[in-house]
Formats: structure tokens, C-alpha cells, sequence
């Protein structure tokens, strides 16, 4: 029962974070240009009206270059128009980067015989897109615990039983989350500004003990049932991997506000889920005879290897 | 002498921090694709442990036991950042496919349970040999990991081409490193119930 009060607070937390993650996508679609990327070798760009067939196929009439260099041409390969003739995709020789933005010139438009004159595309992911590769990436596809192998010392630790592995990973995302918004914060306005990116890793390291204890301290007053029960484990979060990679990432790849959040909030319900399902599996595992000298760690290395190879299987997902 | 022998013995096999004790488990499955990665790896784990061993023994009289745990994070700290300036330097091949492990070395629960459990209540001489043993047994549960992986999963040890064919593909995914670990463990516990007869537990991972 003290659980599911538990998890009323921690949804009180996130449910408004997801929200915002759904509306978030429609409010920035609207900056993009007309053009968007297909595969990525594609992109596709749509006219106002009906062009000509022959201007549209010769690839002479594009000029596409990334917004930063637009000294570098990218040269278009093939051309193929849609039947209503008002949009064309454009094919490339190399694979593009889906991250940055392209700019697409078309010259001389010529639509019923007549020139049009010049049209610019810019192509670039939408910032919803982004947020939801980052999140699906962090959550699935490259999933901290499978592939990464970041927290596995938890992860062993916390997955004996289902109860404890659910209050684990609920504090762990709320933790993470609000670790990588801090440490974005401290990063952008207090290191960059005074040139001691070297000591990010002390400062971050710090952010996120001061995190864990208002944890504890609030925890400690909330529900005093689930902090007995967790109470070693919320001490161990500080030395966890997978709290203090998310801000490194995120440093890194120079990630923005939002990112950062979506990145911690991937990362925290991917690492919940592992947990979830390995403990799961170890509360059968107590019943199977296992091998003497397998007992215990070996066996449960086995099965987060099995784990392993079927969380290969979500790579597919990484067309997004 | 010899005690300080024992104390490095110790951390090689009858407590090797990652098949024994169970500790620092990540980058034991997440750099040791090949030799070469474990090896660099194992070098800054030796290198900062050694160093926050001695540190903490020196001021171990200066640091209140209420704060222990916050002042040890931050001698940690301080080492890895001196390894990751060191590293990029001497090696940068490697070091970019360590990078990311080599800064997390902060919070690897080996460093910080050595000084919990060693450096805060021996003097210098004898932790300094307990680091050097620790690390070195780190070192080598990454190296014997390392090429277990590399060999089965590329054919090649140290970069080298040794068979020619790649025998079992799945040995460097994701996936192969907790297998190799899961039967290493399973292999010293046999070793141990051989030996002594007795059927081991293995250490809690933490």
C-alpha cells in the first residue's frame, strides 16, 4: 500500500513532464521550412503548384549545401516527382547528417512553361523529432543497462526482488532528471562563462549528492516504510555510473535544457524497465536448480546476457 | 615485506575486486571488446587508486568521520581529473574509446571501499601496497576479460591477427561480455569448492 502512495507522488511528477513531451512537438513544428528528410540518403521537397517534368529531373537546376559550409555542394544524384508533380525527393550519393541543417536552392522553378524564379528549402529535423530519437534512443536502443552497461552494480544489486526494484527505479528517474537539468544549468551558466569545463566532473559529482540527500531528507519524512527499504540504496545512487554519465553525455553533446531532461527521463525509464524485468526473472530463478558454482551472480550475469542480445533486436527502431 | 606481498596477493586472486568481490562491474563488461581498451583502463584505475589511497592515509587524521564519505568522493575526483588530462596525452587512440570510463572512475565502488575499508585506518606503507594490489588485481580481471572477448569474438590478441576467422561473433556485442563474466565467476567459484572443498558465495555486487 505505502508503495502505491509512493508512486502516486512520483506520478504526480512525471505525468506533467510527459504531457508537456506530447504538446512540445506541435508547438515547434511550426519553424520548419517545406522540406524534410526521408531516409537518409532523401529529402523531400514540396511546390506550391505543379512544376515541369523535364526542369524538375535535371539536377543542374539544385544546389544543396549544409547551412554551415555553404561553400561545400552536395551533389544530387536522382530525382523522382510525385504524381500530382507538386512535390520531388532528392536522392544523394552519401548519407546525410541528420542532426544539422541543409539549405536546398532551386533554380528557375518552371511550372506550365513559365520561370517561377528561385526557391530556398531548409531542411532540418523538427526539435520534437530530436527529443523523441534522444528519448528512444536513451530509453531502448541503446539502453544503459544492456548496451552501455552503465549502473549494472545496482542493476545486480536491487533486482532480487520486484517491490524494491519498482521503488528503485521511480527514485532513480526523478533523481536523474532533476541531476540533469541542474548539471546543464551549472555547466552553461557557471562553468562555461568562467572556463573551468575541467572540473565538471567534480562539480557534477557534487550536484548529484546534494540531490541525493534532499532525497533522503524528503524521503525520510514521506514515507518512512519505503525509506527503510531503500534507504542503503538511495546512499549507493551517488555512486552510480549511470547518474553521473547522463550530465557527461549531455556535456558532451552539447545538449540544451530540454534535451538534457528528455536524455535523464530516457535513461532513468530505460534503467527502471531493466530492473523491472531482471527481477522478474531472479524471483523464478530462486526456484530453478541451478549448478552450484552458478549460483547466485554467475547465473544472473547469464541472464542479462540473454537480455543483452534480445535488446539488440530495438537497433531496428533507429530509422526515427 | 612479505606482509606487503600478501596485501598485493590478496588483491590479485583471493579478493580480485571484479570475480570475487563483485564490484565495479560496468567497466569490466563495457570496455573490454580488446586487450588493448582493458589494459588502458586498468592502468588509470591503478594509477588513482594508488594515489587516493596514499592521499586519504596521510589526512586521514584531518578528515571528520561524519564528512568522510563526501571528502573521499572529492580526493577521488581530483585523481581522475589528473588521469584525464595525463591520458589524452600519452595515448589518445585508446583514450577516445575509454574516454567516458575513464571520468567515471569517480564513482567506481572499488576506489571508495578500498578507502573506506583500508586507507582510513592503516598508515601509509600498507595502503599504499593494498591500492597497488587492488588495482592490479582490477587490472587483470579487465585484461583476462579483454582477451577472452577479443580472441573468441575477432581472432586477434593486442590487435594481431592470431586465427584469421572470426570464431564466435557475439563475444565483442553487449551481450558477450556479461557471458564471459558469468562463466570467469562461475569458473573461480569451481576452482574455490575444488580447492578447499567448501561450495563458495559469491559477494554481493555493489
Amino acid at each position: 500500500m505505502k508503495l502505491k502512495d509512493f508512486s502516486n507522488v512520483a506520478l504526480l511528477i512525471v505525468l506533467p513532464i510527459l504531457l508537456f513531451l506530447m504538446v512540445f512537438p506541435a508547438l515547434v513544428q511550426a519553424a520548419t521550412g517545406s522540406g524534410s528528410f526521408k531516409k537518409d540518403t532523401e529529402i523531400e521537397i514540396s511546390f506550391g503548384a505543379p512544376v515541369d517534368e523535364t526542369w524538375a529531373k535535371d539536377p543542374a537546376n539544385y544546389r544543396v549545401f549544409q547551412k554551415t559550409d555553404p561553400d561545400i555542394e552536395i551533389p544530387v544524384a536522382s530525382i523522382a516527382l510525385n504524381s500530382r508533380k507538386t512535390s520531388a525527393i532528392l536522392t544523394f550519393g552519401e548519407a546525410l547528417n541528420l542532426s544539422s541543417e541543409y539549405e536546398v536552392q532551386a533554380k528557375n522553378v518552371t511550372s506550365d512553361g513559365k520561370v517561377l524564379g528561385n526557391v530556398e528549402f531548409l531542411v532540418k529535423k523538427s526539435e520534437g523529432q530530436i527529443l523523441f530519437t534522444i528519448f528512444l534512443g536513451a530509453m531502448l536502443i541503446n539502453n544503459f543497462v544492456f548496451t552501455k552497461y552503465l549502473g549494472l552494480c545496482i542493476f545486480f544489486g536491487v533486482s532480487q526482488k520486484k517491490e524494491t526494484a519498482i521503488g528503485m527505479g521511480i527514485t532513480f528517474t526523478i533523481v536523474m532528471v532533476l541531476s540533469a537539468v541542474m548539471c546543464w544549468a551549472l555547466l552553461t551558466f557557471v562553468l562555461q562563462p568562467l572556463h573551468l569545463g575541467f572540473l565538471q566532473i567534480i562539480v557534477f559529482i557534487g550536484t548529484v549528492a546534494i540531490f541525493v540527500q534532499a532525497v533522503d531528507t524528503i524521503l525520510r519524512k514521506v514515507n518512512p516504510y519505503l525509506f527503510k527499504k531503500l534507504g542503503v540504496f538511495l546512499v549507493l545512487i551517488v555512486t552510480n555510473c549511470i547518474i553521473l554519465a547522463v550530465p557527461l553525455i549531455n556535456a558532451d553533446s552539447g545538449h540544451g535544457p530540454f534535451q538534457s531532461l528528455i536524455l535523464g527521463l530516457g535513461a532513468g525509464l530505460g534503467f527502471a524497465l531493466a530492473l523491472f524485468l531482471m527481477s522478474c526473472v531472479r524471483e523464478k530463478l530462486e526456484l530453478c536448480r541451478v549448478p552450484t558454482v552458478f549460483k547466485g551472480l554467475p547465473i544472473a550475469f547469464v541472464v542479462a546476457g540473454l537480455f543483452a542480445l534480445s535488446f539488440l533486436g530495438f537497433s531496428g527502431l533507429s530509422i526515427f | 615485506m612479505s606482509s606487503n606481498l600478501k596485501l598485493i596477493w590478496n588483491g590479485l586472486i583471493p579478493e580480485n575486486p571484479i570475480f570475487r568481490l563483485a564490484l565495479s562491474m560496468c567497466p569490466a563488461v563495457a570496455v573490454t571488446t580488446s586487450v588493448e581498451n582493458g589494459l588502458m583502463l586498468g592502468l588509470a584505475v591503478v594509477f588513482v587508486q594508488v594515489f587516493s589511497s596514499c592521499t586519504v592515509s596521510i589526512f586521514k587524521s584531518f578528515i571528520h568521520p561524519r564528512i568522510r564519505i563526501p571528502a573521499y568522493v572529492i580526493v577521488i575526483a581530483l585523481w581522475v581529473t589528473v588521469i584525464d588530462m595525463i591520458l589524452p596525452v600519452v595515448s589518445p587512440d585508446v583514450y577516445k574509446k575509454v574516454e567516458l570510463f575513464v571520468k567515471l572512475i569517480v564513482v567506481f565502488a572499488i576506489i571508495i571501499s578500498r578507502l573506506e575499508l583500508f586507507a582510513s585506518k592503516e598508515p601509509l606503507i600498507p595502503s599504499f601496497f593494498d591500492g597497488l594490489g587492488m588495482g592490479f588485481g582490477f587490472l587483470f580481471g579487465l585484461c583476462l576479460i579483454g582477451a577472452i572477448r577479443e580472441f573468441f569474438g575477432t581472432g586477434q590478441l593486442f590487435g594481431y591477427d592470431i586465427l584469421g576467422f572470426n570464431p564466435l561473433l557475439i563475444m565483442v556485442l553487449p551481450a558477450g561480455g556479461f557471458f564471459v563474466i558469468g562463466f570467469i565467476m562461475a569458473t573461480f567459484n569451481w576452482l574455490e569448492y575444488k580447492i578447499t572443498g567448501k561450495i563458495p558465495t559469491s559477494g554481493g555486487a555493489h
